[in-house]
């Protein structure tokens, strides 16, 4: 019943389509670079100054002047190029990026997007996400369902101070896949093995449309 | 004009005063001017506002200036890997403007290219909006976004030579070039002073212009993150 972190960043892999350029961001997107298409060309972007990221390292081959966004230590490929952090955000913020996987919060019915702090509580910034929503051409969001106690994360408004205002084409959780289009609203299109329609609504605080097809 | 200096001690005599404004290069922990960053806390200036994008960890980079209470500002976008920071921060005892990190990067670009200011998409209908002019292009609303200028940027390269042009290497560059044009004054220290004629000069990232001082420092590159993945048996 319901998809794990892996088979969630399987199913947000099935976006990436041939020649993209893609940012993933921290926690489970990062996982997606596990899950691509043997098939196609995909090039990650890295906003801290790399295109062309490449996998972990092997131990002999660590390099503290070489990490991701998330300060792991990474590989570079054949086609790699790095740059400064004012060329990386060029391309996020001139819409060069044809899709970033981004973690969340929050997600709002109208694709609104809070995924950088809790007043009073975690200090820890927006570092890349704002630049990333609101220049990359499609944002697809990958998050539980609802918190650990059982509390929505898909709402009508979002309660935490918002990363973007409707930025987020599409969100997959463990129960399933919604689509959002501005000024239409979120649609279930998609099911997890084992959830039905029912459970995703018992779960779900915004409004959607279901049109499921399989 | 001599730019090359005996030491980082040296390399900051005369530029430091208190209630100065710093931007120091680095992202996370790569790339970051330790040498400069431990000389600039030695010389106990006080009421520091700092621009970097993180703000090291508790016991390295900018981490020695919060443990010492010199810095009284920070202009950051990321600051989640420093608990003392996050202490001092919720405490009353540290003022932290957040910008994004894009748009940290191109206020550094724009000061340093003498442009006092720009019109992003990056952060409309967020509380980084709050007060800031609104104007449509497009159809589309921007809000308007200011340069920034550093009494003083201390940077950190891969190679440099006595003219101050500087070459990074890989990641290690991210917001060293921008933060290098936007200091009234800067210095860099690089791994490696190398003779003049011996980089080639279409592989320069920061011309020399950029740099009046420049010095050769050990560098322990500590990793924040060491992932590693198992090679395969045969």
């Amino acid at each position: 019943m319901a998809w794990d972190r892996n088979q969630m960043a399987a199913r947000a892999a099935l976006e990436l389509k041939d020649g993209f350029y893609v940012n993933l961001g921290i926690g489970i997107p990062t996982l997606v670079a596990n899950h691509i298409d043997e098939n196609i060309d995909v090039t990650l972007q890295s906003e801290n100054g790399m295109l062309g990221m490449g996998p972990f390292p092997y131990n002999d081959e660590v390099d503290a002047d070489l990490i991701n966004a998330g300060k792991q230590t990474i590989t570079e490929l054949r086609r790699t190029s790095y740059f400064s952090s004012a060329e990386s955000f060029a391309m996020i913020r001139g819409g060069h990026i044809d899709l970033s996987v981004l973690g969340a919060m929050e997600v709002s019915e109208k694709g609104d997007l809070a995924n950088w702090m809790i007043p009073g509580k975690m200090v820890k910034g927006m570092g890349g996400a704002m630049d990333l929503v609101a220049g990359v051409k499609r944002v697809v969001v990958v998050m539980d369902h609802a918190s650990k106690s059982g509390a929505p994360k898909l709402l009508h408004e979002c309660s935490l101070p918002l990363t973007g205002r409707a930025v987020v084409d599409m969100v997959i959780t463990n129960l399933g896949v919604f689509e959002i289009e501005t000024g239409k609203g979120m649609t279930l299109t998609e099911l997890a093995s084992g959830v039905c329609v029912d459970d995703v609504k018992g779960l779900t605080q915004a409004d959607f449309d279901v049109a499921v097809t399989s | 004009m001599k730019k090359i200096f005996p030491d980082a001690k040296t390399a900051l005599e005369g530029l430091v005063f208190d209630g100065m404004t710093v931007m120091s290069g680095g992202f996370g922990l790569c790339g970051i001017a330790e040498n400069l960053i431990t000389a600039l806390r030695d010389t106990g200036v006080a009421d520091l506002t700092v621009v970097s994008n993180n703000a090291g960890i508790d016991d390295f980079g900018l981490g020695f200036l919060l443990q010492t209470r010199q810095i009284k500002k920070m202009i950051s976008s990321y600051v989640g890997e420093n608990k003392e920071f996050e202490r001092q921060y919720l405490a009353g005892e540290l003022e932290l403007e957040f910008n994004p990190q894009g748009t940290l990067a191109e206020r550094c670009r724009a000061g340093g290219a003498g442009i006092p200011g720009f019109y992003t998409k990056t952060g409309v209908g967020t509380v980084i909006a709050e007060g800031k002019e609104h104007k449509d292009f497009g159809g589309e609303t921007y809000i308007l976004e200011t340069g920034l200028i550093a009494d003083l940027s201390i940077v950190k390269a891969w190679k440099g030579d006595e003219q101050g042009n500087l070459v990074y290497r890989k990641t290690a560059r991210n917001f060293n070039p921008v933060m290098a044009s936007a200091g009234k004054v800067t210095v860099a220290e690089v791994e490696e002073i190398v003779p003049l004629g011996s980089l080639n000069p279409d592989g320069i990232h920061t011309p020399g212009i950029y740099v009046q001082r420049i010095i050769q420092g050990e560098h322990e590159k500590r990793i924040e993150q060491r992932t590693v993945r198992e090679r395969q048996s045969a």
